[in-house]
Formats: structure tokens, C-alpha cells, sequence
């Protein structure tokens, strides 16, 4: 996913001279084939985050369209004001490419994990954040960055995550995707938490339980109109996000139920990371299955949901 | 020195705290004069299409000191000078801290401290791209610059060899709680930005002319940024604001208080 959203920025930044690239201190040889061939947009600027922010916000008011590069939690944690003042107030396009969203840096500690960095970035006004599922998705996502006129959030995975995403079901910022149609349930996911409510739903498909999957790429804006078709329709509804549970997907879901349809809210359980910081190392998988996120946890989440209600 | 001009432009700002009895009025004092020359006789713009792309970039890092800001582009006809008496009202363009796009002039919202040089370097860095003469130009308070990012932005517009870029640091030595050197003290000053890479001036900010000398000499090499420090007194003009952290800002102000403003620039 990694691979394909900086191979996107090259063919972008060859096709569209208002292409910027700027990474932070990222691995060696990375986007050399921009460096070669336009140097002049390929921008390698230290471990100075705050002041990437702000030269990109400096260079997009010039009219250029900059992808800035690095780790999420970095991004998110460090530059909260930068973002807030020099991007979203502002409204400036700026893209921020965020390595490692979620678990992805498990074996490297809490000061490396991206677990709170929707929550940050959903609290400001004008910000749009997006969560690809697979390489595929982000293929088809980032032609799409470059005329959106709002900064933008994008969240990546680990890389070679199983390919679910599926061309014909297209991809538009701000929209939401139905990869399974609902009809009892409906697992309500982002990123690759798709891939794992879609195996879910195969193992509850094989107990006689129908449940659906709606993919939500872009968290904010929240696809509402899609959100407000689908929910009433469902007897429960199960996020399922790689962040903590305080300030994701979920509590946009919760919040729009509350404003707009407060009947629905009992319907909705949030699955997602404890109000904690990690205790341990290990792998993203690893650290899923600790904090109870698997196919088998999900599925019984949404079996004994179904019961109650 | 402090002729009937500088005098005039400070008149301005009192008749912004006038209206809204509040203000960083110190802040705004020590600016004056810089601000004067850059846009009487340095800065290219046109007040009547600020988005000129020919224009030169400035930015009023130091958000705080947008009074002074406020009063040279209404002087120069960037909006009315009506516009004055609306300082902090609801519906007013001019706010406590400077705001791109509400205020015709203004190149980028400031006054969350340490992030207008970053943008200036995006912007001097987008010229060289587009190969654009204009400059860009940054005031900064010294305050301002205990900000660890401004030292990022320092190094970048050094590895970036930004001679279209000029720092402009307001230095009157006094930041909201007291002296600077006592805060958190910067000197050597001049030293540090020389070591960061940095062309190096040093001027008496109150005095236009040595001011207008100086712009003359920017750019000051082909291959380096320029930084200006510029020696201030913070509430200058205002001697019982001069050298007064209690002048920073202000939250209430007399109505005796600003007759004896006017009294003193009169």
C-alpha cells in the first residue's frame, strides 16, 4: 500500500508539475525515480515535522499540491497545531502520507503507534481523512487527491494486505462502499479492518447468520447519506477499527445517531483499542488478538449483538 | 527620527484599542518603523489586487503585533481606514491576531507563535521553482524564536540556500513575562544565525533611514538567507510603555489611559 501510494505521487508529480513531494528522514532510495527525474519537487527535509507542515502550507499557497511523508503518529502527535493552523485553517490542498497507521509499528512501542491519530485529525475543521483497504483501493484513491480542495489525511497500512477492494464497486472521496449488502448486521469498517470483518462475515454466513460489510475509506467526511440508509434497516451494527475505541469511526457513527436518528444508537458497538497505552510489543496481529480483534472475536461480538436485540 | 509619520501610524493604532480597549499595543510599537519602510519603499505590491502573483510575500509572524500591521495597510489603501474602528468586533475583519483571507494583505494567519517562517520558506521555496524574482520577507518577535520550529525552518532555509528570504527579528528584548535574557536567553543572537548558515544585519529598528539602507543591501548573497536583527523598544513612543512587560498586552484600557496615547503621539 506503502509502494503504491508513493508510486502513485511519481506518475501524479510526472503528469501535474503542481506535484510536491515532501518526506521527512525515510528510508534510503526512496521515490529516487522523482529525485532523478524532478529534483526540484523532491524534497528530503530531516526530522523537523512541524516545519515540514508549515513549508508545505507556504508551498501550496504558491498553488502547488504537496504529498508530505512520514510516520503517522508523528505527524498526528507532534504537529497537531501546525496541521490546525498552516493546513485546515488555512484549507490548503496539503496530502499527508502517514506510514504506519494503527498497529502497524507494534514491535516499536506506544511512542510509535497511530492509535489516536483519527481522533486527532477528525476534531478539525476542513481536514479529510482517508483509510485505504488494500493496494488496489489507494491505486484508484490517489488520482483523486489531486483536485480534492481540502488538506488530506491518508492512513496506511502495513503493505500486502490481502486484496478485497474490487473495481467495480469504484471508489469517490467522501463515499462509502457496500462490500456486502446488509441485511440482519452490518460490520461498519476503515482500513484493513475490512479484510477482517469480510472473513467475519463468511464465518457467521456458515452459523445461517446474515451479516453485511460497509467499507468507510473516507472517515471524514462521514458518507452519512449512506450511513442513515443502511442503519435502520439493520438490528445491529458493529464498528470495527484498528484505533482506539475514544474519537474514531465509531464515535462518528455514534455522534451521527445522536444528532439524527438517537433511536439507532443502542443498535451500534464499537470494537477497537482500550483507553491504554500498549503494553507490549510484539506484531500488529499480535496486538490485535490482545486487544480482543480477531475474526473469531468480531464474529461472536456481532452474534451476541444480534441476540440481545 | 520619530517624525510626524511614525507618529501618524501609531495614532492609527490607538484608534483600533480606542474602539476595542484591548490589545498587544508593546508589540505593535516596536514594529512601527520597520513596517513603514517595507511598505513605503522595499515591498512591491499592489493594494488594489493583493493576490498580485508578482507581489512580494510578507509575513507578520509575530501575529500579535497586528496592530501595527493593520494601520500601514490601511494607510496604504489595502482597506479603509473605517475599518480601524471595528478592532475585535464581532463582525470585524480585524481580529486580536491577522487572518489570510479575511484582511486583504495578509499572506498567511498568524499568531500561534513559530510557524510564519516555515510558511515563508514554502513560499521562497515555490519561487525557485516557478523561477520568481519577488521576495519573501518574515518578521518574527525574539520571543517568537524560543519556538524550536523556527530553528527547523532556519536550517531548511539554509540547506535551501534562500537568498530570496529574509528574516526580520523584532528584538526589543522583552517577551509577555519579562526580559528575554532572563526568560529564556537568545544571545548571542547574531552568532547562532551565522553558525545556522544565515547572512547577518543588524539595524536600529527605529531609525527609517539606517532601515531603508538595510533593505537596500538584501539580498545579501547569492546563496544565503538574510537574517535582520532589528534592535527595538517595545511600546516605543508610549514612555510608560516603553520597556513595560505590563504593556504586552492589554485587556482593559481607561479611557484616560488612551487620552494620554493620543496626548503623547499628538
Amino acid at each position: 500500500m506503502r509502494k503504491t501510494s508513493l508510486n502513485s505521487v511519481y506518475k501524479l508529480a510526472k503528469n501535474n508539475k503542481k506535484v510536491v513531494y515532501i518526506g521527512s528522514d525515510l528510508g534510503a532510495g526512496i521515490l529516487d525515480n522523482m529525485k532523478d527525474e524532478m529534483p526540484e519537487r523532491f524534497f528530503m527535509e530531516g526530522v523537523s515535522e512541524q516545519h515540514i507542515i508549515g513549508m508545505a502550507a507556504g508551498i501550496a499557497m504558491e498553488g502547488f499540491i504537496p504529498y508530505v511523508n512520514t510516520i503517522a503518529t508523528f505527524l498526528t502527535r507532534r504537529c497537531f497545531e501546525q496541521i490546525a493552523v498552516d493546513l485546515c485553517l488555512h484549507d490548503l490542498p496539503v496530502r499527508l502520507i502517514a506510514n504506519g497507521g494503527g498497529a502497524v509499528y507494534a514491535p516499536l512501542g506506544p511512542t510509535h503507534l497511530a492509535v489516536e491519530d483519527i481522533a486527532i485529525l477528525r476534531s478539525l475543521p476542513n481536514m479529510t481523512i482517508i483509510a485505504p483497504c488494500d493496494a488496489d483501493e489507494m491505486q484508484r484513491m490517489m488520482p483523486q487527491t489531486v483536485d480534492w480542495p481540502h488538506p488530506i489525511y491518508i492512513r496506511l497500512a502495513k503493505g500486502g494486505d490481502p486484496i478485497v477492494s474490487r473495481d467495480e464497486l469504484g471508489f469517490t472521496i467522501g463515499k462509502g462502499i457496500v462490500m456486502k449488502e446488509p441485511i440482519e448486521a452490518v460490520y461498519v469498517t476503515t482500513g484493513v479492518m475490512t479484510q477482517l470483518a469480510l472473513k467475519a462475515s463468511e464465518l457467521l454466513h456458515k452459523k445461517g447468520i446474515s451479516s453485511g460489510v460497509i467499507h468507510m475509506p473516507t472517515i471524514r467526511p462521514l458518507d452519512e447519506k449512506l450511513l442513515k440508509k443502511y442503519i435502520p434497516k439493520v438490528e445491529a451494527i458493529v464498528v470495527i477499527e484498528e484505533h482506539r475505541r475514544i474519537g474514531g469511526l465509531g464515535s462518528a457513527i455514534l455522534e451521527l445517531c445522536n444528532d439524527e436518528m438517537p433511536e439507532e444508537t443502542s443498535k451500534i458497538y464499537r470494537i477497537g483499542f482500550p483507553d491504554a497505552f500498549a503494553d507490549r510489543y510484539g506484531n500488529q496481529n499480535s496486538l490485535l488478538e490482545y486487544w480482543g480483534i480477531t475474526v473469531e472475536n468480531v464474529a461472536k461480538i456481532l452474534e451476541e449483538k444480534l441476540k440481545i436485540t | 527620527m520619530f517624525d510626524n509619520r511614525s507618529k501618524e501610524l501609531r495614532r492609527l493604532v490607538i484608534d483600533m484599542v480606542d474602539v476595542g480597549k484591548r490589545g498587544h499595543i508593546g508589540p505593535a510599537m516596536s514594529l512601527i518603523e520597520i513596517l513603514r519602510v517595507f511598505f513605503d519603499s522595499w515591498l512591491n505590491y499592489d493594494p488594489k489586487n493583493p493576490s498580485w502573483e508578482e507581489r512580494d510575500r510578507f509575513i507578520l509572524s509575530k501575529g500579535h503585533g497586528c496592530l501595527a500591521l493593520y494601520a500601514i495597510l490601511a494607510d496604504k489603501g489595502f482597506f479603509s481606514k473605517d475599518e480601524l474602528k471595528t478592532f475585535c468586533k464581532s463582525e470585524s475583519i480585524l481580529g486580536g491576531h491577522p487572518e489570510r483571507p479575511h484582511v486583504p494583505g495578509v499572506e498567511a494567519s498568524t499568531g500561534a507563535l513559530g510557524h510564519g517562517l516555515s510558511i515563508g520558506v514554502g513560499m521562497a521555496i515555490a519561487a525557485k521553482i516557478t523561477n520568481k524574482e519577488h521576495k519573501v520577507a518574515v518578521i518574527t518577535g525574539d520571543g517568537e524564536i524560543n519556538e524550536g520550529a523556527i530553528w527547523e525552518a532556519v536550517m531548511s532555509a539554509s540547506k535551501h540556500k534562500l537568498s530570496n528570504l529574509s528574516l526580520w527579528i523584532d528584538s526589543n528584548k522583552l517577551q509577555s513575562y519579562g526580559l528575554t535574557s532572563e526568560v529564556l536567553d537568545l544571545d548571542p543572537l547574531a552568532d547562532k544565525f551565522i553558525s545556522f548558515g544565515f547572512e547577518v544585519l543588524e539595524v536600529d529598528g527605529h531609525d527609517v533611514s539606517q532601515i531603508r539602507k538595510t533593505t537596500a543591501k538584501i539580498p545579501t548573497s547569492l546563496d544565503r538567507p538574510t537574517v535582520v536583527i532589528c534592535h527595538t523598544i517595545k511600546g516605543k513612543g508610549l514612555p510608560f510603555a516603553e520597556g513595560n512587560p505590563a504593556w504586552h498586552h492589554k485587556s482593559y484600557l481607561s479611557d484616560e489611559e488612551i487620552a494620554d496615547m493620543y496626548k503623547l503621539l499628538a
